[in-house]
Formats: structure tokens, C-alpha cells, sequence
């Protein structure tokens, strides 16, 4: 048992290696990554990163998907609250068809809805908008925001609903005022998923995105397909995706075990 | 079994130390008679879980030398020390039957299924299982998974010691009584060493020959209930024991007399003078204590508030500025504001700085 | 558990994500219905066509060989990651400074958008540029994703296991932790084993976070797309087309809208009928627990 750590210990070098490499490729010239192969860095330079930052076609991929992600997430959680409260509390006539149709929805393949999508959003005139990415994703991240957050809410007691009804609250004061807070972790939790789940999709986003909305990682795979060589401009793109996440991870970092669990152990 | 005994334990949840705050359970010395039932009874916090744990090999003090009759078992691991312990909340094995659960700690023991089996169902047949021996352990109520629990104990026969840790804390009231006399009757049947944490006076009262009364990680008395009611060496089980507590209230002392407030009281022991940064205290039961009509004598005092509670009343009174609660029997009269108050000698105790302080009888 | 109260009005308080949800999954489906059964010469012309592409669909080789594959890769994709991420959690510190660094590091995977996922790895197994390509052909390895179907298959499923793994260890370790002390100290006394411990105390209490983690990792694996679409792009020849590819390959790269639309369709209900299976099993398991009480 004196070993045990190694497990773990391997298994993050395991993680860490490939996100290593990203991060020395980005660091390089590109003649230095075709020429000679390194560990690390001879010639330190940051001229991979300074295309990205000063590129407006290259940044505003951050900025388009941090955006719609934003919108997404706020929407999450906002429509998922009330929801949830009334699936933890109330029974009501096709509740459960209702949750269950919901949970269809998290497995459906998104290759699926990639194409009906890009003609309705065609068809109102919402394509290639943030609003557009941020309700498709909605598709997936709602029904999980709402099976996170009831599991969190069925785990606080109804005593606390009913003493405040007794106490004189209205529904809408009692639920900002009291029940929120008590449910402030599931809610961080809750926000977290959608992020993670919004952030990483690509195959939406894209089909949904020409020039005004474009996600950084769209942005990506077509840079590598025209050019084919900027490797190192690519990596750097790549390594600034993964910054929003590890900032994601480092709010949550206190709730993340219980979160993982979506609030249900 | 055994007799155990603790030597100069002593625990620190964060190490050797030399600040005594540090430590969770400060020194004691304790011997727990083979066969006996005992009760560690305290506030949450006290150290009295601490002090379980360190019996059965969970934790390893950081002073002192545990002892099972002569044999040092300090760092023995759990379980080769033959103990069984009992948890706050049931603690089985979902997955298995209420057979395989009994039968667990002696199939990890590597006894054959032919020993295994009477063993188990005469077992069951004792605590009232035997109804359930095929079910899924899993679907039991609270108080028949605390009793499968406590047969994993007995399952051994041979054990040293069975820990109770606040076994009834997760069990309705009405089956508390059934359960504790049915653990009273497995204490005689198998004559193990029983020791009981409770933070719950009646449980511990009720139930155990001799009662360990801790207070911030030390032991302030270790005595039978009686003891306990009568003679509370500590101001801390004077009001910890007892409904309502012990009345304290400061007082000088003068010779065979305490002074509160200028009211002289009889002692009926002599006490050696203290310093004035000496705390003395007065202690003295509701029980103890009498209420006449004013004006016959006795010290003159307030009468508050009256409180019935079914087979006696409190009385609230006050003496001086300072409130005291006297148990008076059910019809008594009590008339008017005014009443007096009687000490009984032989029932007022005095603290210094909180312990109890013996006179000299004159 | 809480008695629920029967009040018709909290159809209110759902109905904003039943309209939304509803929004993005019925419209874009009754789209896909009426593509099924239509053919298209182009333009927007249609004409009905019945259940021809379904029948199709049903005898198509290609259909076949991308189902099978897929399942074949899911089913792999379990076999690896679940008993792996239980043995990480089982080995991860429980307390101290080891338990932040364990959690971040591991959940870090889990954040990088997919496509970039694909393209690290891409990166990492060149053999021109990247550290494991060039690192197995200094070994004398022949290794190459683009060219060899074994070797791309190999990358794509260390890809996974590297990529979603950590959700395993993550839900395991959250069923680690709620388990009491008292369960540990009560075995110890026992005398149980370190095999008894983990198939008496831990598997049980993991039983309902495994199976969240086994139906995540079923479905998510059963859709994927974009990371081997990045590394492979379905090749080399058609041995890593799975079922996303080939859905998309058809309908926007071929343009065969009906094909695909019913494609679509029996995708959506295989994975219907899994998700049933899903959900009455964990509700059963839910049920279970609850009526054994704690």
C-alpha cells in the first residue's frame, strides 16, 4: 500500500504529457517543430501567441465563444431552476414522461440535429448568431441542469419550504431570498457542467456559425485545413482554449467531487 | 475477555504537543473491570469517542500504554484485539443478508460453514432475527440494523469488549427501552465487558454499573449513579446530572457556615479558610432543598415561577438576586410571593474552583 | 423520502424549459421525420417515398459495419475506463494537499474542447513532431494513425481513455467519499479483508455512480464524432467510421438527406432505447436505496 500514489501519480503524468507537449509546441517556431525534435523550447518565443492576439479573426473566436457560452449558461440556469424546484417538489399530471423526454434529449447525438437545425435557424433568421449557438446547446445542457440541480434541491428538507410559507413569504421572496442559498453549490455545480458541456462542443457551433459567431475551435480546424503547417499557431490556439476550463476548475475545485456526482451520492 | 486498563493515555488529533489545548483527551488513568457495564457519559465534543477509539485500535494515543489484563496492546492493530464495536449509525453490509452480515466476522476468521451455521441462527434467534436471516440486510429498519451490528459483535463469543458509540441516537423512542433492556439481557447472558458512550443522562444512569463523567477531554468523576447524583465531584456533573441541574451559586466560606449574600447556611462540616481569589461555590440538588411559609424561619425568599411537571413541581425562587430551582411534592402549597428555604446539611456541597471540596465533620 | 405534493400549477415553473427544449428537439425532428420518407432531385423539389430509405438503411452493409464498429468501440471504451477509474479513485489521497492537485489535473481533460482534444493528440502522435509518434518509432515501432487501421484505432482509444477517464475517477471518487468511517473502522473490527472491504463496503456504495458513469460513458462514446473526425477523419479507408461520421459524411457531405435522415432516426432510437434502459434501471437502483433508508 506504501505504492498506492503511484497509481494517481502515473495516471495525471498520463493527462499531463500530451498538454505538455501542446504547450512546448507553442513555444517554438515553426521551423524549429519541423526540424529538430525537442523536449523543450531551444528558442523560447511567444510569436505564436502574439498572431493569435493581434489576428481579429483569430481572437474574436474567444470572444464569439466565450459569449455564447455565457448566454448558455445563463439561460441554463435560470429556466432550470424553477423547473427543478417543481420536479422535487410537486407531482403533477406527466411529470415523470415530462423528466424522462427531458433526459432523451442530453443523449440525443448532436450529428443528429446538426443539419434540422441549420435550416430552422435559417428559416427565423437567427443563423450565425450567438443566441442561435447558445439555445442549441440548450438542447443538452437544460435537461442536465435540471436532473443536477433537482438532485441537489431533493437533498434540502421541505420543513425549510413550509416554515417560510409559515413565516409570511410570498413563493418568488422565499425562493431568491432563502431556497437559492441553501442550493448555492448545486447551483456553482449546475454552471460548471453547462459550461463544460457548451465550451467543448464543436460540431453545433460550428454548423450554426459562418463569420459573425464563429467559435474559437471552428476557427481552428479550418486554419489547419487551409494552411496545414502552422503548427505552431495551432498549438497556441489550443492552449488557450484550455485556460477558460482550468480558471472553470479552479472556482469550483471545492465542490467538484460532489458535483461529479451531480449531487446524488 | 479481559480487564483493561489505560495508562497515562493521553490524545492530540495533531501530534505530540507541549500545549495542553492541543490535546483531545488530556491524561488519564482508567481500569475497566472484566464484565462490567460502563458508561462514558458527556457533552458532544468531550472526548469520549476519542477515548473509544483508542480502546479499539481505531486511533493510537500519543501518551500512555493501553493494557488488556497484563498484555500491552497499544499499537495492536484493531483486529487482533478482539473487540467489537457498535456505531452512532448502523453500519452493515447492504449487499448481504442478515445471515451473511452475522456471519461475516467469523468467515473473515476462516471458520468452517458447519460451525458457522448453528452459531448464526442461535445468535439470531436471541436478538429477534430469526425471522429475517434470508432478507436483504439493506431493507431493515434502523433498529434491527443496529441489532445486526451488535451480533457481529457477538457473533465471537470471545470478545473483550463490545463499544457502544451513541447506539441509540437513529432509533424511535418507543423502541429505545425494548432495545436497551434486550442489550442488558445479552449483558448478562454473555457477561462481555460493556462500554457505553452517550451524551444522554437516563441512558447512561439506567444502564451501567459505574458511570465515567467527562468534561473537556478529562475525567471529573468516575462513580456509580448514585454517587453521581449525590456527591458530583465537579460543579460540571452537578448540572450536567440530574433535572433540572444542581443549583450553584457562589458563596463565602466561614468555618461550618457559607455565606450568600449575607444568609449564613449550615454546613455541618467545617471547611478550612480559602483566599479571596479562591471560586467557591455552594452546590445543592432541587431535591435536596425545602420551601416553608415566610417568617418561620429559613432564609427569606421569592417565590418566581411554578412549574408542573406531572409528578412534582419546580419552584423557581429567588435569594436575593440570585435564582434557585427547588423540587417540591405535588400537593404542597405554596402561598403567596414569599416563602423560606431549607438546606439539608448533609446535601449541600461546596467547590473550590469547581471540584469538590470535603470538610471535617465536626 | 419527501412526500410529494400533487399541485398542477408547478407545470408553470417548467414550462419555460419544456418551451425551449421543445423548440430544439421536436421542430428539428419532425424535420428529420419528413426528410425519411422523401426523396430529393435537388432544389427544393420532394417526392414520397415511404419506408424505401429505412428499408435500405436495413440491408446497407455500410450502415452495418458502422453500427458494429461502434459498438465495438463503446464496448471497449467501457472495458478500459471503468475498471481504470476505479482503480485511480481507490488509489487517490483522501485527504491533504494531494486531493486539489489529484481533482484539477484530472478534471483538466474534461475542459478542453473536443476538437482540440482530437488535435493534441493528432499532434502528439506524428512521428515527425509528436512525442509519442516520434518516441515509438525510435523504438522501431511502425506507427502510423494515418496509414495503419490497428495503430489508428489504438490512438483513438488512448485518445478516450486519456480524454474521459478522469469523469469515471471523478464520480467514483464522489461515491468514495460519502462513504461513513464508521464502514472502514466497523471492517477493521470485522476483520475483513482488502478485497472484502472493496466488495462488500466500496462497490456497493459506488453501485449508483458507477451506473451514472457507465450510461454517461455508453452514450457519449456511442455519439462521438469530432475527436476521431480531427485525428482520422474516418480512415484510414472507412475503419474508423462510426456512426456520427457516417451520418454526417452522408447528409452534408454527400447531400443524401433522405439516407441520412433516416439514418438519424434509428440512431436517435437505438440510443432511445438505451436511454429507457438507463433510466428504469437507475430509478430502480434510486428506489432501492431509498426504501433501505440510511
Amino acid at each position: 500500500m506504501r505504492w498506492k500514489w503511484l497509481i494517481p501519480a502515473l495516471y495525471i503524468l498520463f493527462l499531463l504529457l500530451p498538454i505538455y507537449w501542446l504547450i512546448n509546441m507553442s513555444l517554438k517556431t515553426n521551423e524549429e517543430i519541423l526540424s529538430v525534435f525537442s523536449l523543450w523550447p531551444q528558442n523560447l518565443t511567444l510569436a505564436n501567441y502574439r498572431v493569435i492576439f493581434t489576428d481579429a479573426s483569430w481572437y474574436s473566436g474567444y470572444i464569439n465563444s466565450m459569449i455564447y457560452v455565457s448566454i448558455n449558461v445563463v439561460i441554463s440556469v435560470c429556466f432550470a431552476l424553477p423547473a427543478a424546484y417543481a420536479f422535487s417538489r410537486y407531482s403533477f399530471v406527466g411529470d415523470k414522461h415530462l423528466f424522462f423526454w427531458l433526459l432523451t434529449n442530453r443523449m440525443a447525438p448532436p450529428a443528429v440535429f446538426a443539419l434540422p437545425f441549420f435550416q430552422l435557424y435559417s428559416s427565423i433568421g437567427l443563423f450565425d448568431t450567438h443566441i442561435a449557438v447558445a439555445i442549441a446547446h440548450c438542447l443538452f445542457n437544460l435537461p442536465l441542469a435540471v436532473w443536477i440541480l433537482e438532485g441537489f434541491m431533493s437533498g434540502i428538507p421541505k420543513e425549510i419550504d413550509e416554515t417560510a410559507f409559515i413565516d409570511g413569504y410570498s413563493w418568488p421572496r422565499f425562493f431568491i431570498r432563502i431556497f437559492i442559498p441553501n442550493i448555492a453549490s448545486g447551483i456553482g455545480v449546475t454552471a460548471f457542467f453547462c459550461f463544460m458541456f457548451s465550451w467543448v462542443e464543436l460540431l453545433l457551433a460550428r454548423t450554426l456559425t459562418a463569420v459573425n459567431a464563429k467559435p474559437i475551435s471552428a476557427i481552428m480546424t479550418r486554419t489547419v485545413s487551409a494552411s496545414g503547417l502552422d503548427w505552431g499557431v495551432l498549438a497556441a490556439a489550443g492552449v488557450l482554449t484550455i485556460i477558460p476550463g482550468v480558471l472553470v476548475i479552479w472556482f469550483v475545485r471545492n465542490h467538484i467531487a460532489k458535483g461529479f456526482a451531480l449531487g446524488r451520492v | 475477555m479481559a480487564t483493561i486498563t489505560l495508562q497515562e493515555i493521553a490524545h492530540s488529533y495533531t501530534g505530540a504537543s507541549t500545549n495542553p489545548d492541543d490535546y483531545a483527551l488530556k491524561k488519564l488513568n482508567l481500569t475497566w473491570r472484566d464484565g462490567g457495564a460502563y458508561a462514558l457519559l458527556g457533552p458532544s465534543g468531550c472526548g469520549k469517542t476519542t477515548l473509544l477509539n483508542i480502546i479499539s485500535g481505531l486511533l493510537i494515543p500519543t501518551d500512555g500504554r493501553v493494557l488488556f489484563n497484563d498484555q500491552d496492546i497499544t499499537r495492536l492493530p484493531t483486529e487482533q484485539r478482539n473487540i467489537a464495536q457498535i456505531f452512532q449509525f448502523p453500519v452493515i453490509y447492504d449487499t448481504m443478508t442478515v445471515f451473511d452480515n452475522l456471519a461475516f466476522p467469523l468467515k473473515n476468521r476462516g471458520r468452517s460453514r458447519k460451525e458457522i451455521e448453528p452459531r448464526v441462527i442461535a445468535l439470531a434467534k436471541m436478538l429477534g432475527l430469526e425471522k429475517d436471516l434470508g432478507t436483504r440486510a439493506q431493507h431493515l429498519t434502523a433498529d434491527a440494523k443496529q441489532k445486526i451490528s451488535l451480533g457481529r459483535g457477538l457473533i465471537r463469543q470471545s470478545v473483550n469488549a463490545i463499544l457502544f458509540d451513541e447506539p441509540l441516537t437513529v432509533i424511535d423512542p418507543q423502541l429505545k427501552w425494548e432495545l436497551r433492556s434486550q442489550l442488558k439481557y445479552l449483558h448478562k447472558q454473555f457477561g462481555f465487558t460493556m462500554i457505553y458512550v452517550t451524551h444522554d443522562q437516563t441512558e447512561a444512569l439506567t444502564f451501567a454499573e459505574q458511570v465515567i463523567v467527562m468534561y473537556e477531554g478529562e475525567i471529573v468523576q468516575v462513580g456509580t449513579p448514585e454517587e453521581l447524583f449525590d456527591r458530583p465531584a465537579h460543579t460540571f456533573v452537578g448540572y450536567f446530572i440530574g433535572s433540572p441541574g444542581m443549583n450553584i451559586i457562589p458563596c463565602l466560606l466561614q468555618g461550618n457556615q457559607a455565606v450568600v449574600d449575607g444568609h449564613r447556611i449550615d454546613l455541618g462540616q467545617h471547611y478550612p479558610d480559602q483566599p479571596a481569589s479562591a471560586k467557591t461555590e455552594l452546590g445543592v440538588r432541587p431535591e435536596h432543598l425545602r420551601l416553608g411559609p415566610a417568617d418561620e424561619g429559613g432564609l427569606p425568599v421569592r417565590v418566581v415561577k411554578v412549574n408542573d411537571i406531572g409528578r412534582h413541581r419546580i419552584v423557581r425562587v429567588a435569594l436575593e438576586g440570585r435564582e434557585l430551582n427547588v423540587v417540591v411534592p405535588e400537593q404542597s402549597e405554596i402561598g403567596g410571593e414569599r416563602a423560606a428555604l431549607y438546606f439539608n446539611p448533609d446535601h449541600t456541597n461546596i467547590y473550590l474552583n469547581d471540584h469538590l471540596l470535603t470538610g471535617e465533620r465536626q | 423520502m419527501i412526500a410529494k405534493q400533487t399541485n398542477q400549477k408547478a407545470w408553470f415553473m417548467v414550462l419555460p424549459v419544456f418551451l425551449v427544449v421543445a423548440f430544439s428537439a421536436v421542430i428539428p425532428l419532425m424535420t428529420v421525420v419528413n426528410y425519411s420518407v422523401q426523396d430529393t432531385f435537388g432544389g427544393n423539389q420532394f417526392f414520397w417515398v415511404g419506408m424505401e430509405w429505412f428499408r435500405d438503411l436495413i440491408h446497407s452493409e455500410r450502415f452495418h459495419d458502422a453500427f458494429l464498429r461502434q459498438l465495438l468501440f463503446s464496448g471497449i471504451i467501457l472495458l478500459i475506463e471503468i475498471p481504470l477509474g476505479v482503480a485511480i479513485a481507490l488509489a487517490m489521497p483522501k485527504k491533504g494537499w494531494g486531493v486539489p492537485v489529484c481533482l484539477i489535473s484530472m478534471a483538466l481533460p474534461l475542459l478542453i474542447p473536443w476538437n482540440v482534444v482530437g488535435t493534441i493528440w493528432q499532434i502528439f502522435g506524428r512521428v515527425d513532431i509528436g512525442l509519442l509518434g516520434h518516441s515509438l518509432a525510435s523504438l522501431g515501432v511502425n506507427y502510423n494513425y494515418t496509414q495503419d487501421p490497428l495503430a489508428a484505432w489504438l490512438t483513438i482509444i488512448v485518445m478516450d481513455v486519456w480524454h474521459w477517464t478522469s469523469l469515471v475517477v471523478l464520480l467514483a471518487y464522489a461515491g468514495l467519499c460519502s462513504i461513513p468511517d464508521a464502514y472502514y473502522q466497523a471492517a477493521k473490527i470485522d476483520g475483513a479483508s482488502r478485497f472484502a472491504v472493496f466488495r462488500y463496503i466500496q462497490l456497493p456504495k459506488m453501485q449508483r455512480v458507477l451506473l451514472i458513469a457507465i450510461l454517461l460513458r455508453f452514450m457519449d462514446s456511442f455519439m462521438i464524432y469530432t475527436e476521431p473526425f480531427v485525428i482520422t477523419g474516418g480512415g484510414p479507408g472507412n475503419s474508423t467510421t462510426f456512426m456520427s461520421i457516417d451520418l454526417v459524411k452522408m447528409a452534408v457531405g454527400q447531400f443524401d438527406l433522405g439516407p441520412a435522415a433516416a439514418m438519424s432516426l434509428v440512431y436517435f432510437l437505438v440510443i432511445l432505447l438505451l436511454c429507457w434502459v438507463f433510466y428504469t434501471v437507475m430509478t430502480n437502483v434510486g428506489e432501492e436505496s431509498r426504501k433501505g433508508g440510511n
